[in-house]
């Protein structure tokens, strides 16, 4: 900001005003932009191995089980996770548009394009919690009270009438075997879906601060890295929303 | 220095390709396409993570050394899904998986 900068210039510095957000140990604001996408971009990747070790178990699970995964990822709602995927898709394109706000000197609209990222971020939550209800409601829940029954209506109803007339080839799994393996996939679902839930309430504590940062007018065309670096974790966990989506309610609902 | 700026409607654009990639792939799964449901459910997710990494986290316009800071990370998550993975598919012989009453 050119009057914060011009302040900063009477003191020490009058031979070379610099922006108030530069760190000494940078040289240029550039270079102190290119550390923070760098640093950030090692974080992201400790996540994706973070993340990646999960999808390994879930791998080798639906290899093993692939029976059990089909009937289980049926009785989700391809309504609720197919809202929340738009929703989630949604929350990207307004955090990138907070970030472009930021970049173009626009405060208000920065602010405002944050909260709505929030605000979207708290409707996949809340729908979040309509689907984990449903669980416990059908004894869906891994541990001593899980119950599962062949065929049952998914969480939707519609669906229901063709499965029971028999239209499912033969399952490899026996119902007393599918009780066990159908727990598998669901100790799954909620440690996937939780750690991802627990990803999105951490990102939007981040940015309830930026947006306070952003309302004091911390930011300008400049500086908006802390902006920047939210985008970037808040993209981050829409990504792994992109794949857990298919991953555990589309395994095989063609037959 | 401020950045690569972009328009509007690129954001826009990359928007509606991801909801239509979204429908595309819960139409996919509901067609038989044994044995490649699964890698084209994964192709798509992987070709939406692609669009956003690439516009929406702006990597287009990094550095290459944030790039190839991002192809190390992806390069060892294909060690970790690829060479785990090796094991468990090619191991029927073993008896596994394990029986489950």
């Amino acid at each position: 900001m050119s009057n914060a900068a011009a302040q900063h210039a009477d003191g020490a510095h009058a031979e070379h005003a610099h922006h108030p957000a530069l760190q000494h140990h940078f040289d240029t604001m550039a270079q102190q932009k290119e550390a923070a996408v760098i640093g950030m971009w090692v974080f992201l990747l400790t996540e994706i191995l973070f993340f990646g070790g999960l999808f390994v178990a879930y791998m080798i699970y639906r290899i093993w089980y692939f029976d059990a995964f089909a009937e289980a990822s049926r009785s989700l709602s391809l309504f609720w996770g197919g809202l929340n995927t738009a929703v989630l898709i949604g929350s990207s394109l307004t955090m990138a548009l907070a970030v472009r706000a930021a970049q173009t000197n626009k405060r208000t609209a920065t602010v405002n394009w944050l909260i709505l990222t929030m605000i979207l971020g708290g409707v996949f939550l809340g729908v979040k919690v309509i689907e984990y209800a449903d669980k416990f409601e059908h004894h869906h829940v891994p541990g001593p009270s899980f119950v599962w029954a062949a065929h049952e209506a998914p969480a939707d109803g519609a669906a229901a009438a063709p499965e029971a007339a028999g239209e499912h080839r033969e399952l490899s799994l026996s119902p007393a075997q599918l009780q066990n393996t159908t727990q598998i996939y669901f100790s799954l679902y909620f440690t996937m879906t939780g750690l991802h839930a627990l990803h999105m309430i951490i990102g939007i504590g981040l940015m309830l601060v930026i947006t306070w940062m952003a309302w004091k007018g911390k930011f300008d065309a400049e500086y908006y890295t802390p902006v920047e670096m939210s985008g970037l974790y808040w993209h981050f966990v829409d990504i792994v929303w992109i794949f857990l989506f298919p991953l555990l309610y589309l395994v095989e609902r063609h037959h | 220095m401020s950045g690569h700026v972009s328009s509007i409607s690129l954001y826009l654009t990359i928007f509606f390709a991801l909801m239509i990639l979204t429908g595309v792939t819960v139409g996919a799964a509901f067609v038989d396409l044994t044995p490649f449901n699964f890698l084209v459910a994964m192709l798509i997710a992987g070709f939406k993570a692609s669009l956003v990494v690439w516009y929406f986290m702006h990597v287009k316009w990094q550095s290459h050394m944030t790039k190839l800071t991002l192809a190390t990370g992806l390069f060892f998550l294909v060690i970790l899904l690829g060479m785990s993975l090796i094991d468990y598919v090619s191991k029927d012989f073993t008896g596994m998986p394990p029986v489950i009453q």
